[in-house]
């Protein structure tokens, strides 16, 4: 194919590709643009989170009734172990321990799983990543959004432990959905963040199962913070229950237990769950995107 | 063709000097003991533990609208490192692609779940090539009928783990070619399933040839290429050996390959 000669001849393909208004393929967009191709993509996101939610069990018998047994069978580990041998309970009433416990359980695991999720959302999905085009972050978002689903129905066994160890339905009861709310974009933003670094170093996925056991413990899931650490200087508790997922596990205790008052949160908590949850999010989402050309580069 | 447009040549896809480097960890010795991997981390080098593997070689090309390019080359010589990258799939190690519009890949196959049914696969893939839930709706029992699915019962329903190799990859070539493109590029290998379904899918891929701008075709088929391409692209060990009309570059191919 001998090409006739053309007004082109002697441009650069730098200056080709300007002169035709064509655009470098794999570009990173903007930020406003990014945010808006993500909108695009909801509908990819949800399916693909409620997919993932399915498939999960489809070789199981029992199918989607793990969904619910799964955590119930993880609360009754706890309890077995931390209220029967271990007597975390130090003082509290049965009443409350056993959904202090329960509550706790879900809402970190809620978190953990959605920091796992995230480590792999882009190593491990790298057969996707090189062969569609989306915004990447659908991956890491839509990964929280399965554990999300995962949590309802967690939820579930949550409110049957709360009714029959006595707390019963209230106006406080609503707040579950604000903390929720808060707490998802907790975890979106630092599924993003784990997603990145993930994606550059793979082992993190090994390394994270010791990070996140070592920050179930030091959050009181199974102990309160204040009553376990009353020997200590008075700043370590603090610390320990400024950490977010304290202060969610905390909320969401306040919210669902009768006897776990006020008294047990520590001040200022619903601005500490805010903040925590628009820095991490929009932080997460911004240093995500910083990185969004090079994803998939094996 | 390309002549139709008054003679000036429309540019759609233009690759600049490219080069694609895979980085493969743990590899680099090639023993995959637990000393070799403390030895290379205690190691001090530029990348530790990590292999490089150069697969696209500074290539150069410019396409225009109308074309339809094959791309040909031994196993292992770059084709479909070069797709992905020029679909933007790929970051590139040094140099640019630059393109009109979107290009995208033909294929699905990722993004499907083999735990899930066949009908919400096809929802599912669908959206992960950025339909909307209308166009898939709109489309749903075309992809259904055209997959030939269902024509042995109710298949569509069942988990797709439960189909035989030929009848999933059937519905994946089903699903990816449900959606029309700019810049088309179609990886070998289309020529999946019995030999009614080929003949539908050829017909299917001329008609999406149509709607497409430029067309690129990887295919270990000679005739195949013949067939669809003006233009050819002939790597060899990443590096562009020969770029020009179809039958030229088919028989030097052919004369390198000792057929």
């Amino acid at each position: 194919m001998t090409a006739p000669p053309s007004p082109d001849d002697g441009l650069t393909p730098a200056e080709l590709a300007g002169k035709y208004g064509l655009a470098v393929s794999g570009a990173r967009p903007s930020l406003r643009e990014y945010v808006r191709q993500m909108w695009g993509r909801r509908h990819f996101i949800l399916a693909f989170s409620q997919a993932k939610l399915t498939a999960q069990y489809s070789q199981a018998k029992l199918g989607q009734l793990w969904q619910v047994a799964t955590p119930l069978l993880n609360a009754l580990v706890y309890f077995l172990i931390f209220g029967l041998i271990l007597k975390a309970d130090r003082g509290m009433e049965r009443e409350v321990y056993v959904p202090f416990l329960v509550t706790g359980v879900f809402v970190f695991t809620f978190t953990q799983s959605s920091v796992m999720a995230g480590v792999r959302a882009i190593a491990g999905n790298l057969g996707l990543v090189r062969a569609l085009h989306f915004p990447r972050a659908s991956l890491p978002i839509s990964f929280s959004l399965q554990q999300l689903q995962q949590l309802l129905f967690s939820m579930i066994v949550m409110f049957i432990v709360a009714v029959s160890f006595g707390s019963y339905p209230s106006l406080s009861w609503l707040l579950i959905v604000p903390i929720l709310a808060l707490q998802f974009l907790f975890n979106t933003g630092l599924a993003l963040i784990m997603a990145r670094l993930g994606s550059k170093t793979p082992d993190l996925a090994q390394l994270m199962p010791f990070v996140m056991r070592t920050w179930m413990y030091g959050s009181g899931v199974m102990f309160s913070i204040p009553v376990m650490l009353d020997d200590q200087e008075p700043w370590v508790a603090d610390l320990l229950q400024w950490n977010p997922a304290a202060v969610y596990m905390d909320l969401m205790r306040f919210a669902l237990v009768d006897g776990y008052g006020s008294s047990n949160l520590p001040p200022h908590v619903w601005a500490v769950a805010l903040g925590w949850a628009v820095l991490v999010a929009v932080g997460g989402f911004v240093y995500f995107w910083k990185a969004e050309e090079k994803y998939g580069r094996g | 063709m390309a002549e139709d447009y008054t003679g000036a040549k429309i540019p759609t896809v233009i690759a600049d000097e490219l080069h694609i480097v895979y980085r493969v960890n743990g590899a680099k010795t090639g023993k995959g003991s637990a000393t070799a991997a403390l030895s290379r981390i205690v190691k001090r080098g530029e990348e530790r533990g990590v292999r490089k593997v150069h697969a696209v070689r500074g290539v150069s090309f410019t396409a225009y609208r109308g074309e339809a390019i094959g791309l040909i080359g031994s196993n292992g010589s770059g084709k479909s490192t070069l797709l992905r990258a020029i679909a933007g799939l790929l970051p590139a190690e040094k140099g640019k692609v630059y393109t009109d519009g979107q290009p995208s890949l033909l294929g699905v196959n990722a993004a499907l779940m083999n735990d899930l049914t066949g009908e919400r696969n096809v929802i599912l893939g669908g959206l992960a090539m950025g339909m909307s839930r209308e166009q898939i709706k709109s489309r749903y029992q075309d992809i259904v009928d055209f997959s030939g699915i269902n024509e042995k019962g109710d298949f569509i329903t069942l988990p797709m783990r439960t189909y035989s190799s030929g009848m999933a990859a059937r519905l994946r070539f089903s699903i990816a070619a449900a959606k029309d493109h700019d810049v088309l590029m179609i990886d070998e290998a289309l020529a999946t399933g019995d030999r009614s379904f080929q003949k539908r899918s050829e017909a299917r891929i001329r008609e999406l040839r149509k709607e497409a701008g430029t067309v690129f075709l990887v295919s270990h088929n000679n005739k195949s290429i013949r067939d669809t391409c003006d233009r050819v692209l002939w790597l060899e060990r990443g590096e562009l050996r020969m770029d020009g009309a179809t039958d030229e570059v088919i028989k030097a191919y052919e004369k390198f390959t000792g057929k």
